[in-house]
């Protein structure tokens, strides 16, 4: 066993947390979620050139990393900054369903991920899908044109930036069912595609996006035709990995805000941290703290295993997350008092971003009855 | 022991929702419904209806215009306003100040603000708390210095809520720099268009403008703007903070919540079934309800013994902490219940409309009210120091 960061990591980890403490200030980062655009193309090529996105890909398809550990070590940065830019969306999930079943023409397209010059939404969850990966209603129907797509996306992250989208779509069997899923890889200016664009809570953007016979050619396809599922649920486990990281990233933010204002916010004459039910609360948050921590280098470091401990891991990481985020996102915006909850306030931000991680990809109770079927299994 | 209603009590609640039927404007209980801001004119229009059917002050005495309900009519009307989606009456004015100016002000303040509350032509607002009196309110700082015929106020007040819509304000003031913390403290009166009080919003974290901060530099109060004695001010705060938690547990809030996250979760799919069908959801939603049962008669129970001439004290405290944990409990379901759909940002709901938001539920923007309402465990006494004043009473050194 060895729980220290390889020399790489560790460098990575280290230029990321200082590039981001100059750069991605509060004063940046208000003036981010306050533009149209919801990120800043300046900060996303600044970190590109870094080698923040290369870090998520293999060397196989032209990065440098690409494993569990190198998502967390990424994440954890951008989480602990605030950072808003859609990493997740353009590299772990777009990228990751191209670098797992594109073929060498489509594959591509990683080169300009990694070089920042493409932006990518995964178009998959619908709006009465919730939290299922296997419950896609968007059919596509194989035709002389090539591919017709019709349905509905709901709430796809980066959809307005994206050039392109990444679409899953039913070719065969029930809309429940895993076999007959099929991704397609659609210009976001292609004739059907309608994007209705809004910001989201804890910044950035999303849109609802409709396709009404959508026509890509055959080659638009990544993978075999309806078998797309088991990589969809891969990116996703990938995605959910760098979720919880960033949200720890964000959690130790948060404690550690909290513990400075403790030890100077006076009231009674005396920092408020003197007193025991505070004093307390902040012990529990950093217990909770450090077993967030531990879930998520669990999560990491199954990454690559065989699917049924990936997935095993990854669901516990997921609901402790979703637990201990909401109890750190609220315990240190109570123990602050009136002035956490102000927007200017650098606590505020964080705490969204902790709390809202849980509507993606399968929230804190979600995730615990799919541990409970992954256990019974 | 008897937990049935009366006759009388039946046919009151039959009256309250016949008027509620017939009077409640469907813009306000639809925006109600679907979570949106209330605009000033909306709040406004709501409390004339009241007054016009002699409902707006149920906690006053009739000698002052009020309703003078007892604390089952009371109960039964916030339960209907609940279920019928009614926005609330702002408190400022009707149960902040007045209760004090009943009990403590001149015959001539009665007969002047009184009315003018009933009426509609002041909006009040909230002087209490600053940057460094929260929790430790009697720690403030803003003076008032006597000069002939006029007090000379000086210093910051923060937290005002709806400050943007008021023409008045009431504060507490330090008029004795020398005396122990609570005794050199007066409550005044403060016209906001006097010259030298600017008023400057704060963004809250769920993008809302509801809170303000208020700053007085060299504003002149005419002394008959002074309730009760110099230097008695603490008493009269600790007076109005009773009444404010008299409504504190939220009852009707929560119901309404409630109901909320019930027909979300109705509409919310989850493995082809709705949400609400989720066992565990389910039992989420179940647990809640029974404590928010329990609370409802804990609320009655206390507020009739306050009826009965008891002061609430500690009880006040209970209800103010299980109250806003059941009430966030409540924002929180709403949230999960929403799913993804709870991530946009709704900014347009401020305006009163969110109609260019996805919304397949007509959740509302369940997220923000979620963070919005961190608020009720933060403010009118923190739970922390609610709890306080519980340890102190039940384990010795209080009264």
């Amino acid at each position: 066993m060895n729980f220290d960061l390889t020399e790489e990591r560790q460098m990575l980890q280290d230029s990321l947390r200082r590039f981001l403490r100059d750069r991605y200030t509060t004063t940046v980062r208000n003036s981010i979620l306050g533009s149209d655009s919801g990120m800043s193309s300046e900060i996303w090529s600044e970190l590109a050139e870094l080698g923040v996105i290369g870090a998520l890909f293999s060397e196989d398809d032209g990065g440098f990393g690409g494993k569990g550990f190198d998502l967390a070590v990424v994440f954890e940065e951008l989480g602990r900054a605030g950072v808003v830019e859609p990493f997740l969306d353009t590299a772990v999930l777009g990228g990751g369903l191209i670098a797992a079943l594109g073929t060498s023409d489509q594959k591509a397209l990683i080169e300009d991920i990694i070089a920042g010059g493409l932006q990518l939404a995964f178009a998959h969850g619908e709006p009465t899908s919730r939290y299922d990966l296997n419950r896609v209603g968007t059919t596509a129907v194989v035709s002389g044109a090539g591919v017709t797509l019709n349905g509905r996306k709901a709430v796809v992250v980066n959809a307005e930036a994206a050039d392109s989208l990444i679409v899953s779509a039913r070719e065969s069997g029930v809309v429940d069912e895993e076999a007959g899923i099929s991704l397609f890889v659609v210009p976001a200016d292609a004739a059907g595609v309608t994007v209705q664009g809004y910001p989201l809570l804890a910044g950035g953007r999303a849109a609802e996006v409709i396709l009404e016979d959508v026509v890509v050619p055959d080659s638009a396809r990544l993978g075999d035709a309806g078998k797309a599922f088991g990589a969809i649920e891969a990116a996703v486990a990938a995605a959910n990995v760098a979720l919880c990281a960033e949200t720890l990233g964000a959690m130790e933010t948060a404690t550690a805000l909290t513990r400075d204002y403790l030890m100077t916010r006076k009231q009674f004459g005396r920092p408020i941290g003197t007193f025991q039910a505070l004093a307390h609360r902040m012990s529990d948050l950093l217990i909770e703290l450090e077993q967030a921590r531990s879930a998520v280098i669990n999560a990491a470091g199954h990454l690559e295993s065989d699917r049924r401990q990936r997935e095993h891991h990854v669901s516990a990481a997921k609901n402790l997350m979703g637990r201990t985020g909401r109890l750190v996102a609220e315990d240190s915006i109570q123990m602050h008092g009136g002035i956490a909850m102000t927007q200017e306030y650098e606590l505020a931000h964080i705490a969204k971003r902790i709390i809202m991680s849980d509507h993606r990809f399968g929230d804190t109770d979600h995730h615990l009855e799919r541990f409970i079927a992954l256990s019974a299994a | 022991m008897d937990l049935s209603y009366s006759a009388e009590e039946l046919a009151f609640r039959e009256e309250v929702r016949e008027f509620l039927k017939e009077k409640l404007p469907k813009e306000l209980s639809d925006k109600i419904r679907k979570g949106l801001e209330l605009a000033k004119a909306d709040m406004e229009r709501w409390h004339a209806i009241l007054n016009a059917k002699g409902w707006l002050a149920p906690n006053w005495p009739k000698a002052f215009g009020g309703a003078e309900w007892n604390a089952v009519q009371r109960h039964i009307f916030e339960e209907e306003c609940s279920a019928h989606h009614a926005p609330r009456v702002v408190p400022f004015g009707l149960s902040m100040l007045g209760p004090v100016l009943q009990k403590f002000g001149s015959k001539e303040q009665q007969d002047k603000w009184l009315p003018r509350i009933m009426n509609g032509d002041d909006w009040w607002c909230q002087g209490y708390s600053e940057p460094g009196a929260g929790s430790d309110l009697a720690s403030l700082k803003t003076t008032a210095v006597r000069d002939g015929d006029h007090y000379v106020v000086n210093g910051q007040k923060t937290w005002t809520t709806l400050g943007q819509h008021a023409n008045m304000i009431f504060c507490l003031v330090r008029t004795d720099k020398d005396a122990k913390q609570q005794e050199g403290i007066s409550f005044l009166l403060i016209d906001m268009d006097t010259p030298g009080i600017e008023v400057r919003p704060i963004i809250l974290l769920d993008g809302s403008p509801e809170v303000n901060e208020v700053w007085f530099t060299d504003v002149r109060v005419p002394v008959e703007n002074l309730v009760g004695e110099e230097n008695k001010g603490w008493t009269y705060a600790k007076y109005l903070l009773t009444h404010e938690r008299t409504n504190i547990a939220g009852v009707g809030f929560s119901q309404a919540g409630l109901s909320a996250v019930k027909r979300i979760a109705r509409a919310e799919m989850s493995g082809g079934k709705p949400l609400l069908f989720n066992p565990h959801f389910a039992a989420r939603v179940a647990q809640v309800e029974v404590d928010l049962m329990a609370m409802s008669t804990t609320n009655l129970r206390i507020i009739s013994k306050a009826a009965a001439g008891t002061a609430p004290g500690v009880e006040s405290s209970m209800l103010k902490v299980k109250g806003t944990i059941i009430r966030q409990e409540i924002n929180d379901l709403a949230r999960r219940a929403a799913g993804a759909y709870a991530m946009p940002f709704a900014s347009e709901a401020l305006e009163g409309s969110n109609d260019s938001l996805p919304d397949p539920h007509e959740a509302g923007p369940v997220a923000a009210q979620y963070f919005n309402n961190r608020k009720l465990s933060i403010f009118g006494g923190s739970n922390e120091i609610q709890r306080g004043i519980i340890a102190k009473v039940v384990l010795g050194g209080g009264k």
